[in-house]
């Protein structure tokens, strides 16, 4: 098993979450969340004073999926949430030793 | 006689001027950060209920009371002793006095509240408090006896001030000065953002303002008649013409046209035509309010060079938006607007910008003085400012022990 986060622009959520959809994926946890790469922060203006804000808004995407399954979801978020210009995010990859759903007890692939 | 139109309409205005209290706390609300936001908006709504209590003890009374030597009123009408509901013969001759002093208690009321914008975020409550009485008494009663008061000396020299552009205005900017000076910055001034953390609030505040304002101008004709009208117009078109310029300033210097600017530039017009209301026309008003909006950003912007940290520019919007009407109803003026004003400058006397200019400088140095003196007094006793924590944390948890938004 493993969970996939990934960083993206905010306004390329819904194509992200369509095309995981497509492909099988049935669940995700999406936050709203702030931070800086290289694409640093924007400028405010209050009342002609500039402000550098450093903090960028974006999407946290996680989505727990069997390994078979990861490439595929890797791929899709890759090409739902490209632009092409700075800012457009990161997606790391890691194992995940156990999942449990609380409603059932089920454990491991089943629970996903 | 007392007249029923001019009765209702003095009593509509009084509670439009009030409105505009509320309106100055969510406009000064929505400019701080989200741990002082009811602190700041405490400052405001808690002067209606201090200043109403001053004013009807003795406020009024030195305000208006009986002259003594054209700089004060007598003690004669304590606790409104004799201030009943038959005109007066000074003031306002077709409504209940007691009329004309709760408009008059509403405008006592904003004027210190104006001024809580230089200190905001770092004060004591306690120390507020005793500032807001002593500066209420001693500086806002004497200069709404000398401009207002029967009697009183700029009145008698001449001065215009129709609607308080001296007595609020430029007296809550100079006061605003001395307070930003003397309480010093805020803990991290020019390193840390101070970001306003809500600017829908703040533009709620203007439109209040805006709408408050026209009591304000238009009941200071004290009538219900062409006078009030002109009022109203002048008042809205000099508004409207500085949340313009404003705009466009920023624009042409910043690139960005910004809402927080638009709200500033309308509040900025609406403090220049106050003096000017009910003397000039609506082109000059156009004049007025559009110079007003250039004037006042370029005020705001000179602050970050002059180094005191009046948190939500009172003196670049009020101290310079009330100096510039001021001066300006000493070049507008016009008899042919109203009759019992004078001729300014454009209209051929030159002498009336003279009388104006002596009517700024006796309130600024007066209000700044003043206020020097009351707040190294309330520093010395009781301190201004909270401790470094509590200014970390916020006033709101500290000084009130509530937060305004919880999640």
């Amino acid at each position: 098993m493993k969970k996939i986060e990934a960083i993206i622009k905010p306004f390329k959520l819904d194509d992200v979450k369509e095309g995981l959809t497509e492909i099988g994926v049935q669940g995700m946890t999406v936050s709203e969340v702030k931070g800086f790469g290289r694409q640093r922060g924007h400028t405010e203006i209050y009342r002609g004073a500039e402000y550098k804000v450093d903090f960028v808004p974006k999407i946290k995407l996680e989505v727990v999926v069997n390994s078979e399954l990861a490439p595929q979801v890797v791929q899709v978020i890759e090409q739902k949430a490209k632009t092409g210009a700075i800012g457009d995010g990161k997606i790391f990859v890691s194992g995940l030793d156990e999942v449990v759903r609380i409603r059932t007890g089920e454990r491991g692939k089943e629970a996903i | 006689m007392i007249d029923a139109g001019d009765t209702a309409f003095i009593l509509i205005c009084a509670a439009l001027v009030l409105f505009m209290t509320p309106g100055l706390a969510l406009f000064y609300g929505g400019m701080v950060r989200n741990k002082n936001v009811l602190a700041t908006i405490m400052h405001s709504f808690i002067i209606m209920g201090v200043v109403t209590v001053i004013w009807v003890l003795w406020g009024y009374s030195l305000a208006f009371g009986p002259d003594v030597g054209g700089v004060i009123g007598s003690l004669d009408w304590f606790g409104l002793n004799g201030v009943g509901l038959s005109p007066s013969p000074d003031y306002a001759g077709t409504i209940p006095h007691q009329a004309f002093m709760i408009f008059q208690a509403m405008f006592a009321i904003i004027t210190p509240a104006l001024i809580t914008g230089a200190f905001a975020e770092r004060m004591k409550f306690s120390a507020f408090l005793v500032f807001i009485v002593l500066w209420s008494t001693f500086v806002y009663s004497p200069l709404a006896h000398w401009v207002w008061g029967s009697g009183g000396w700029l009145g008698n020299m001449g001065a215009l001030d129709f609607a308080g552009g001296t007595v609020v205005h430029i007296s809550s900017g100079a006061s605003a000065l001395a307070a930003a000076i003397l309480i010093s910055k805020r803990k991290g001034y020019g390193k840390e953002q101070f970001i306003p953390h809500n600017v829908p609030m703040t533009i709620t505040g203007a439109a209040i303002l805006w709408f408050g304002w026209f009591g304000f101008n238009a009941g200071s004709a004290l009538a219900s008649n062409g006078l009030a009208a002109g009022a109203f117009v002048t008042t809205h078109v000099a508004c409207s013409a500085a949340a313009l310029t404003w705009m466009f300033a920023e624009w042409i210097h910043r690139d960005k046209p910004t809402t927080l600017g638009a709200a500033s530039g309308a509040v900025a017009g609406l403090v220049a035509i106050t003096p000017a209301a009910g003397f000039v026309g609506p082109v000059s008003a156009l004049i007025i309010g559009g110079i007003a909006g250039v004037i006042c950003y370029m005020g705001v912007l000179a602050k970050s060079k002059l180094g005191y940290d009046d948190s939500l520019d009172v003196v670049g919007i009020h101290g310079l938006g009330g100096t510039w009407g001021a001066l300006a109803t000493g070049l507008f003026a016009s008899i042919a607007v109203n009759p019992d004003g004078a001729n300014g400058l454009f209209f051929g006397n030159p002498g009336q910008l003279w009388i104006q200019f002596v009517s700024v400088l006796a309130t600024c140095v007066f209000a700044f003085v003043m206020t020097l003196i009351i707040f190294k007094i309330v520093d010395c006793t009781m301190g201004l400012r909270v401790t470094d924590e509590e200014e970390m944390r916020g006033l709101d948890i500290t000084q009130h022990s509530e937060t305004a938004y919880s999640l």
